[in-house]
């Protein structure tokens, strides 16, 4: 036996890669949840074509689940890599540019062959080279095919059920590198094959097999151990993305009104797992409609909020068009609803797989009329689950419709949660019509917040009319009266105005004596946090303004935000939010930093720019 | 339980209908508070969405919760309140544009779902809110406003249609016939689905008589056969007319004429799954056959809602995890 020695790191970057059917996803998710159990702080990143199999081994077909595993805090998946597996050359030609100085590429050397290559696009048969990367990685070349096939032979599978364990094989290999004990691997695989018990005793043993393969052979490279976590408050933890933890922040926040949730949706990619996550959960009595499209989606919501339920819909920027006459209808009808936009990169279906924060001012201005909502951007996977409980709760005791924006990076990007207990979390009243209220009519509202009193059919006493026409501020009854018009466009905005009471405050983070302030909102936390941290580490002086709820802004958004000279606005788009920054605090000047690649900021060029302007 | 005695007033708000004097939207709206009250179901559990278009103004006039929504979306808000709370008592009022040209694709759907909701569809075969355009019903040729030619569109069969989409339910009325109104609204708020009633209205102004020809009162008795299930299929002024089967074409019989008397008669199966016989009967066009009335189809099929409902049901039969706590309990975690 010739193991190396074993080497302590503070957190190391691996990205499984491959054709979008050798099962990457799963691979990397598994290694995640493994990582985390053996407390490790994780972050992930799946990177994937819109193309369920793209033609075999080409470019375009390339899938990657990027994990980052870190002994301390982190807050991204990691820019570079520092230990590649891939499958096929594509994956490595995809991958080549991330790789970190010195770091690790395991590759299947049976798919390494001349046409392997040919398919990759590479025109000599050294793809290292050609690469420019044979002096700076260490090559673990691993004849995973062969292997995968003589450890599956006795199971009499054929050659295209054995392959698919491929990813399994690697996986095990990897476990050995980093010392992850194979039996949580073996749990998790038990539960996900329960009904499959040949392709689990298949996926067992290739596992099983790669993890001795890396044990028993001569592998020149050393194995690694991560160190646990010790700055995570005790408790309990799962690992969970974004998508998920919004679809339990709106079960949370429907038992916690006392209300019934209904979801109606339309399959739109990376904001489908929302709606199959809730219409999995029939026991707890999620309601959930797959509807025709993405307009009936949001309307048959509006229904079921007008019926009394929490009710949402879920889509990504193109269903947001769609559903733009619905959010109209909610807004003029004053109706609970919460609206998530698990945004993509667009215009138009644009690349569906990839992420962007390029729907901001859609969600802030995109309607007819004069129609404001709140608007929250989730900044982390694990906080979706807060941010849809408090679209939530601010849907219900405001009676507006909210916009909740994630992102594909987010969405499917995964962190560790710590398990909440629904005693835990904030109370919920909606703004129901007290039982004792006379001569209610359907625009009857708490003259001091503005907020409609809301009530649903088979409440006796309280039938009215609602409906997209405007209506007379006091009787409720149609009305096209000019002044009557204005002064329930203004009342409709001073409604959405007020929840400034009701949102936290703007917190700066890093150096608040900072010679820049770095802005940002939403997905791009992560990034913005870790390069912020990282310079301040350095002895720059650098504070980051991270914005969550952004209509309304935090009341005391000019008050801090002025404080700073230099202020640069990151997004990953075209500088939607600097505009906006700059319709609401005149005068001051925002400098931007943009990114339009459908890919999340690095923190290096975060870092590198953030220095310039030092 | 108590039962509340209702009277059509109490369907009624204060608010004076706004229709042009003399459409037949108002007939509608007559036998429709008329037939809630026979129903029993108390305005504070009866619903009534609508969409776009004159008719969609029914709401306001009627002291139900009422939501009077967007063009077209009328059947989803109606799905989603019938979901949400299947106790409730759900009408969709709707017109030939509203329905069949905006909204079309939810029409199909709330169909193929068969949630119990009930549709009111007014077909005046034209767009009267925006003046006068030709709608998915607009006979071909018809000149209207934005067909100065005439249209070269071929219209929808609303029956057709229906059934295409798998529909339970499909009657028909026309706006002055109160009777058979009344009894073709009732049975249809009875059908637990999607019930289809296809409205034959007149526009006074864009589209005055469309279905004039049956309106008549002198002759309309020969012209339009009522159909009910279980009774035969007879009509006429003196009640001598008939419909038989021959050669799976229907053909119009006089009783005491050709040795045909009224055994010869069908009789109107509405519960017959198979639809050969219903497209048939709603296909009819004069002046050789009748218009068919009343319920044309009332097939029994689960109703959507309930589907779920049972789903739901039984899920939490074989699971543990009911609530927000549990769900937590139950997902892969570990301590640290």
């Amino acid at each position: 036996m010739n193991k190396a020695q074993t080497i302590q790191l503070d957190n190391i970057v691996i990205r499984f890669s491959g054709d979008s059917g050798d099962g990457m996803q799963l691979t990397g998710n598994l290694f995640a949840q493994l990582s985390a159990e053996l407390g490790n702080e994780i972050s992930t990143f799946t990177d994937f074509p819109s193309e369920i199999r793209a033609p075999q081994g080409t470019l375009g077909g390339v899938s990657g689940f990027q994990v980052h595993v870190g002994a301390n805090k982190i807050y991204t998946p990691g820019d570079e890599i520092d230990v590649l597996v891939t499958l096929n050359p594509a994956a490595l030609k995809v991958n080549a540019k991330n790789l970190k100085k010195g770091s690790i590429v395991i590759f299947d050397l049976d798919s390494f062959q001349p046409s392997d290559l040919k398919k990759a696009n590479f025109s000599t048969d050294n793809p290292f080279e050609e690469l420019s990367l044979s002096d700076t990685i260490q090559l673990i070349p691993v004849p995973l095919t062969t292997l995968t096939k003589s450890s599956l032979e006795d199971f009499g599978f054929d050659n295209k059920t054995v392959l698919r364990s491929k990813n399994m094989l690697a996986l095990g290999l990897v476990c050995w590198l980093f010392n992850r004990p194979l039996d949580k691997a073996i749990h998790f695989l038990e539960n996900k094959f329960r009904k499959k018990t040949q392709i689990l005793q298949a996926n067992i043993k290739a596992l099983t097999d790669g993890y001795n393969y890396g044990e028993n052979l001569h592998l020149t490279v050393s194995n690694f151990v991560i160190e646990k976590s010790h700055e995570m408050p005790k408790g309990k933890y799962t690992s969970i993305n974004g998508n998920k933890a919004t679809a339990w922040g709106l079960i949370a926040a429907a038992e916690k009104a006392g209300l019934q949730l209904f979801l109606g949706s339309y399959p739109i990619t990376p904001a489908t797992d929302i709606m199959q996550e809730l219409a999995l959960q029939k026991g707890i009595g999620v309601k959930t409609v797959q509807a025709e499209d993405e307009i009936a989606g949001i309307t048959m919501a509006i229904g079921a909020s007008f019926a009394g339920c929490l009710a949402a819909t879920s889509t990504s920027g193109p269903g947001m068009s769609l559903k733009t006459e619905g959010i109209g209808l909610a807004v003029m009808a004053e109706l609970p609803l919460v609206i998530v936009d698990v945004m993509r990169s667009g215009p138009s279906t644009g690349m569906p797989t990839k992420t962007e924060q390029g729907d901001l001012l859609q969600a802030l201005y995109g309607r007819s009329g004069e129609s404001p909502l709140a608007v929250l951007a989730a900044p982390t996977p694990d906080s979706c689950f807060h941010y849809a409980f408090m679209a939530s709760k601010i849907a219900l005791e405001n009676m507006t419709p909210v916009i909740l924006l994630t992102d594909a990076f987010i969405g499917n990007g995964s962190s560790l949660w710590r398990l909440p207990k629904l005693a835990d979390l904030p109370e919920i009243h909606p703004h129901f019509v007290p039982s004792n209220m006379e001569n209610y009519k359907v625009t009857t509202r708490n003259e001091d917040t503005k907020i409609r009193y809301w009530s649903i059919p088979g409440m006796k006493g309280f039938q009215h009319c609602n409906g997209g026409l405007e209506k007379d501020y006091t009787t409720g009854n149609l009305s096209t009266d000019p002044e009557n018009h204005e002064k329930m466009v203004l009342t409709r905005k001073q409604k959405v105005d007020n929840i400034v009471n009701v949102i936290p405050e703007l917190e700066i983070e890093g150096n608040t004596d900072a010679d820049l302030l770095v802005v940002g909102w939403g997905g791009t936390y992560g990034h913005l946090k870790s390069a912020v941290d990282n310079l301040n580490n350095k002895g720059y002086k650098i504070a980051l303004a991270h914005f969550t709820y952004l209509f309304p802004l935090p009341a005391n958004t000019e008050n801090v935000i002025g404080k700073y000279e230099k202020i640069v606005v990151c997004e990953l788009n075209t500088g939607q939010f600097a505009s906006y920054l700059r319709s609401k605090i005149p005068g001051k000047t925002f400098t931007q930093f943009n990114k339009i690649q459908g890919q999340p900021f690095k923190t290096e060029e975060l870092e590198n720019h953030f220095i310039s302007l030092l | 339980m108590e039962e509340t005695k209702y009277m059509p007033a109490d369907f009624k708000t204060d608010q004076q209908p706004r229709w042009c004097p003399g459409c037949g939207d108002y007939a509608i709206f007559n036998a429709l508070v008329k037939t809630m009250a026979e129903l029993g179901v108390s305005p504070h559990e009866t619903v009534i969405i609508s969409g776009i278009g004159c008719s969609s103004r029914l709401p306001y006039y009627t002291n139900t919760y009422g939501f009077h929504t967007i063009h077209g979306r009328g059947a989803c808000v109606a799905t989603g309140v019938k979901v949400a709370n299947p106790a409730l008592t759900v009408w969709q009022v709707t017109g030939d544009g509203d329905c069949l040209a905006i909204g079309g694709n939810h029409f199909i759907h709330s169909v193929r779902r068969n949630v119990d909701i009930n549709v009111l569809l007014f077909n005046n075969q034209i767009y009267g809110l925006t003046k006068g355009q030709y709608s998915p019903t607009t006979k071909k040729g018809f000149v209207t406003k934005s067909s100065p030619y005439g249209t070269v569109e071929r219209p929808f069969r609303t029956a057709e249609l229906t059934f295409g989409a798998g529909g339970t339910f499909f009657g028909r009325l026309l706006d002055v016939d109160l009777k058979t109104s009344q009894m073709v609204m009732k049975a249809a708020a009875l059908h637990k689905g999607t019930s289809v009633v296809e409205c034959l209205v007149n526009c006074v102004i864009f589209n005055d008589g469309a279905h004039g020809w049956l309106a008549e009162k002198e002759t309309r008795d020969d012209r339009i056969v009522v159909l009910e299930h279980g009774k035969p299929m007879i009509f006429g002024k003196n009640k001598d007319k008939g419909l038989i089967l021959e050669k799976s074409e229907l053909k119009v019989v006089t009783i005491g004429e050709n040795g045909i008397t009224d055994k010869d008669i069908l009789v109107h199966d509405a519960k017959c799954k198979d639809t050969f016989l219903h497209t048939k009967l709603a296909l009819m066009e004069g002046p050789e056959m009748p218009i068919a009335m009343g319920i044309i189809r009332d097939v029994e099929e689960e109703t959507y809602e309930m589907a779920m409902e049972n789903q739901i049901n039984e899920i939490k039969k074989q699971t543990s995890v009911k609530s927000f706590d549990e769900l937590i309990d139950a997902c892969e975690q570990w301590e640290i």
